[in-house]
């Protein structure tokens, strides 16, 4: 047992620190004022190696672990949870699930562009009234001769239209029985013919980001853009959701780690009733929560990249890491509100930011009550991982920095 | 007797006021260690700067004017006070901390392999040695510092007050400049681009803006935009009072004033009589940089804001309904030095 | 060419630093590459990147300098040296720069020596100045760009800011200079940089392996204190309007004396 980051980890950290810090923290409040992405973004990170991180430099990616992966999700997101989300769909939903459950040739096509930065990736799963319920979506791929014809909306889908490729899970079998045995996924090259997609306005929080829907009609996918086999949607999508997940609750201790800086920070120039705030009691109890909650969400994340890089099954542990780490992030946000008083609720401070975006991630990638039904049945054995026919790679130093 | 010599620092005919700091201090170490100071000028036609530095008390000034020392010339100024300190028998090098001082400060302690002792606010000799205090850590820490003659010394800038000019001068004495020819050192090319503005370390009265410069609907267009407006608002307060305008980090990496502007710890630290800073919150890097102001205004919404605790006097209001004000008074009560 | 880059390690911009028990202590504020050695790092491997050639680090210090060079070699300096040596404990500037010299000799066919203006802790900047003069090469201080860069012809020019006015110089190779900020934003360190820096095995050099003896340091450095604290309180200014705030404030300047 070793819990000390490698000096590789650690310099990763300090590098996305320093790029967040200098070149997204100056802009990110006017941005999110206007509702806008910082123009440029995607391509910094790309340029930067970070689209491509836990990726094996063979397929052109920078060949780092998956621990890496969550360290810069929490980095990201300490500065901004826009960030954090290209992390959760390029890499968690989409080059991931390529990594995953690919044909080498899909690798060549598509991971190797997304590692490189050159493709963004994205996943189109919920629609517009199926979320939860994941198994009963109605989009549909009929296969007919070597294309399938994809038709269907998708909703809430980040990067929306910033994406050049997405990982699409349709219905192939409308009379699947138990449903979820009827899905499909599929790489999808999001420019094709047939293809409309817009943004959705008016969100609560991540405003510098861009979520939006994606409209296919009659859209011509090529067999071979079918990940995994005809039947095995469900199951693709599940492993792109442990992935995202795991991202979702990395990045919520960069939250956490968010507000209690500000907090510390204004508790001890804010004075009250003759000292500084920060020695009331009542103020101790908020920051000693937050600290709490960052530690213990930071130890469940790096658990959980832990058990990815020994090849082991985390599907159990990424959600208890999203689940805790969600809720943990929106408490400290709300605390960081409150010790700012009503410096907090302006825009002036960063924490009330903080704690828009906090909301969304109780709900995206499962939520809050749907984890709570996963652990519960873990716990109560009526749940349980029975092997993928293919697992995610385990992280092999030698087989990932190879050429 | 051996002499304490002092480095006039000056570009064209404009003499670095910093000079004539170092000059007192110079009289400091002359008491001290014995011996009389003399001011050293360099340059091609400096008659006017030497006859102004003999009248600021030295005992004597040595003169080089020659073509080949016009503008600056690093390598040919450093020998040429090389050749000075043997000829002169210079015990103790004074120059002021500027940026051609402390070049030359260090050839020339490099070159006469002694001790240095740059950027000091304090200075007295004891036993023999001159002792003298350094800010070190952008100021965070003062360092207490000794070297025994023969030594170099430099000045922070408006840590000394200056020497006053006086009726008598010092007679002025020409000396020859070392002008290598062997092309093995460093020649000047040339320069470009004319004087701009007060240079911030050597201004009285710094106006100082942050990223809070930029937030404000008074003003249409992007941040980038306002943050414009803004700084050549507080450009405008910094121009009527003599003064330069200067930026906190936060503004200069945002992209709204070039980096010569930025005060701190990675900028440049400074301490006027005035320091006016606007929308700057006082993160602990520029605070390194401007603490040691004689008085400090803060203007900022935020009454929390760190700045507050260096301030003098504090405003809590928005720079955009300040700033202006304080232009229109001090034009209608004719402080302002500039039109 | 060969371009070598004596870098330091001292506590990050944001720490609080303070004297206790006449040590200087910054908490738990990590240890980082001296800011503007960033700068002479960037410049070093933009002109090995135009010119061929590699960029080596050296550092004088205990362990903890790895933190400096470590990040040198993740922006892509290939070569780093460590001189450390218990004799050097109480060295001063001239006679770190001497041992920086040696440094230099040793490690051959160097072309140039790319210092960042000066450190953030010791903030005396005169170290590049005495390199230059013990190994007896030029020096050009605060470069802000070099036109010309002919390895080959060995010379040299550089751009500079002297406050009032921009200067172009001309000088021989091999050359010692100081890299200003305007030179060029430091790259972030790239992720192969990041892989090959933390696999680095840095050789350390003892005062022997460069032949020297213990450099008599000729400057003191008896005591370091806190400045004393500046009793300021704050005098808030109130008024109905902005122009009645403007009217007491100028009136406290004046009252003040710097207006």
């Amino acid at each position: 047992m070793d819990f000390r980051l490698t000096d590789e980890h650690r310099m990763v950290q300090q590098m996305v620190r320093d790029f967040a810090q200098k070149e997204i923290a100056p802009l990110v409040k006017e941005y999110d004022r206007k509702h806008e992405p910082i123009p440029g973004v995607l391509e910094r990170m790309g340029e930067l190696g970070l689209l491509g991180i836990s990726i094996p430099v063979r397929y052109g990616g920078q060949g780092m672990d998956y621990i890496t992966l969550g360290l810069v999700s929490e980095e990201l997101e300490y500065v901004d949870s826009t960030l954090r989300v290209v992390m959760s769909v390029h890499m968690g939903l989409c080059a991931l699930s390529i990594l995953h459950w690919g044909t080498e040739a899909q690798k060549q096509k598509f991971l190797v562009p997304l590692a490189k930065g050159e493709k963004v990736g994205a996943g189109a799963f919920t629609e517009p009234g199926h979320g939860s319920d994941f198994a009963r979506i109605q989009g549909t791929a009929r296969r007919e001769g070597d294309v399938y014809i994809l038709n269907g909306e998708k909703m809430w889908i980040s990067l929306a239209t910033k994406a050049d490729y997405a990982l699409v899970t349709m219905r192939t079998d409308p009379h699947a029985d138990p449903p979820h045995r009827g899905l499909t996924a599929f790489i999808v090259d999001l420019h094709s013919p047939g293809i409309t997609r817009g943004d959705i306005k008016g969100k609560l929080g991540v405003r510098a980001g861009s979520t939006g829907w994606i409209a296919f009609q009659n859209v011509e996918v090529p067999v071979e853009n079918r990940i995994g086999e005809e039947g095995e949607g469900f199951k693709v999508t599940m492993s792109a959701f442990d992935r995202g997940r795991y991202t979702v609750g990395a990045g919520a201790a960069g939250l956490i780690r968010a507000a209690l800086d500000a907090s510390v920070a204004y508790a001890r120039e804010r004075r009250t009733f003759g000292q500084p705030i920060g020695h009331h009691q009542l103020i101790k109890e908020k920051i000693a929560r937050m600290a709490r909650d960052y530690e213990m969400t930071r130890l469940l994340y790096l658990h959980t990249g832990w058990l990815m890089n020994q090849g082991q099954r985390f599907t159990r542990q990424a959600s208890l890491t999203k689940w805790f780490g969600t809720e943990a992030a929106f408490r400290a946000a709300h605390d960081a509100i409150q010790i700012h008083g009503a410096y907090g609720y302006s825009d002036e401070y960063d924490v009330e930011r903080f704690f828009r975006n906090s909301r969304g991630a109780m709900i995206y990638e499962g939520s809050s009550e749907i984890h709570t039904l996963i652990q519960a049945d873990y716990a109560l054995g009526y749940r349980y991982d029975k092997p993928l026919r293919k697992e995610l790679p385990p992280y092999d130093p030698d087989e990932w920095l190879a050429e | 007797m051996s002499k304490i010599a002092v480095y006039v620092d000056h570009f064209g005919d404009k003499v670095a006021a910093a000079s004539w700091e170092a000059l007192t201090a110079a009289q400091t170490l002359a008491q001290g260690l014995g011996g009389e100071v003399i001011a050293v000028v360099l340059g091609h036609q400096v008659d006017a700067l030497a006859q102004e530095a003999a009248r600021r008390g030295p005992a004597q000034v040595l003169m080089a004017d020659d073509p080949a020392l016009d503008g600056y010339v690093p390598d040919a100024y450093a020998d040429t006070l090389m050749a000075l300190s043997q000829a002169h028998d210079i015990a103790v090098w004074v120059f002021p901390t500027t940026m051609r001082g402390r070049e030359l400060a260090g050839l020339t302690a490099a070159g006469l392999d002694v001790g240095a002792l740059p950027d000091v606010t304090e200075l007295r000799v004891e036993g023999g040695n001159i002792v003298a205090v350094r800010p070190v850590y952008a100021g965070k820490l003062l360092a207490k510092v000794e070297t025994a003659p023969p030594a170099v010394v430099t000045t922070r800038v408006r840590a000394f007050p200056a020497a006053e000019a006086g009726d008598a001068a010092a007679p002025i004495v020409r000396v020859e400049a070392q002008v290598d020819a062997t092309g093995q050192s460093v020649q000047s090319l040339g320069f470009s681009q004319a004087a701009q503005g007060v240079s911030l370390t050597e201004a009285s009265i710094i106006v100082s803006g942050g990223r809070g410069v930029a937030n404000t609907n008074k003003v249409p267009g992007d941040e980038k935009a306002k943050a414009q407006k803004g700084f050549e608002m507080l450009g405008e307060l910094a121009r009527l009072l003599g003064g330069a305008l200067g930026a906190s980090r936060a503004a200069v990496d945002a992209g709204f004033i070039s980096y010569d502007h930025q005060v701190g710890q990675t900028g440049k630290v400074v301490s006027p009589d005035l320091y006016i800073a606007c929308g700057i919150s006082g993160a602990i890097q520029h605070l390194a940089g401007m603490r040691t102001s004689k008085v400090i205004v803060a203007i900022n919404t935020d009454p929390e804001a760190p700045i507050f605790k260096v301030a003098r006097y504090g405003v809590v209001a928005d720079l955009w309904d300040i700033v202006p004000e304080l232009i229109e008074v001090i034009k209608a009560r004719g402080l302002a030095k500039n039109a | 060419m060969k371009i070598v880059v004596p870098v330091k390690v001292v506590p990050d911009t944001a720490a609080t630093i303070k004297v206790e028990d006449g040590r200087v202590t910054w908490g738990d504020a990590p240890l980082v590459l001296n800011p503007w050695d960033e700068f002479a790092v960037e410049a070093a491997l933009q002109m090995v990147e135009k010119h061929g050639g590699t960029v080596a680090v050296v550092s004088v210090g205990d362990e903890h300098a790895l933190e400096a060079i470590r990040k040198a070699l993740a922006m892509g300096a290939k070569e780093a040296v460590r001189i450390h040596d218990p004799a050097l404990a109480h060295a001063d500037v001239r006679a770190t720069a001497q041992v920086l010299a040696a440094a230099v000799r040793k490690m051959g066919d160097v072309d140039m020596v790319f210092f960042g203006r000066q450190a953030i802790d010791g903030d005396t900047g005169l170290t590049p100045m005495y390199t230059a003069r013990a190994l007896g090469w030029p020096f050009v201080g605060l470069v802000s760009a070099f036109p010309e860069m002919d390895p080959a012809g060995r010379t040299f020019t550089a751009e500079r800011s002297v406050g009032e006015a921009k200067q172009t110089l001309r000088a021989p190779m091999p050359a010692v200079v100081t890299i200003a900020k305007e030179f060029a934003e430091p790259r972030y360190p790239s992720f192969m940089g990041i892989r090959k820096a933390s696999r680095a095995k840095v050789p350390v050099w003892s005062l022997a392996d460069l032949g020297l003896d213990a450099p008599a340091a000729k400057v003191r450095w008896p005591e370091i204190t806190m400045p004393p604290k500046r009793e300021v309180k704050v005098e808030f200014i109130e008024g109905e309007t902005p122009r009645e705030i403007a009217e007491k404030l100028v009136d406290k300047l004046i009252e003040a004396k710097v207006l």
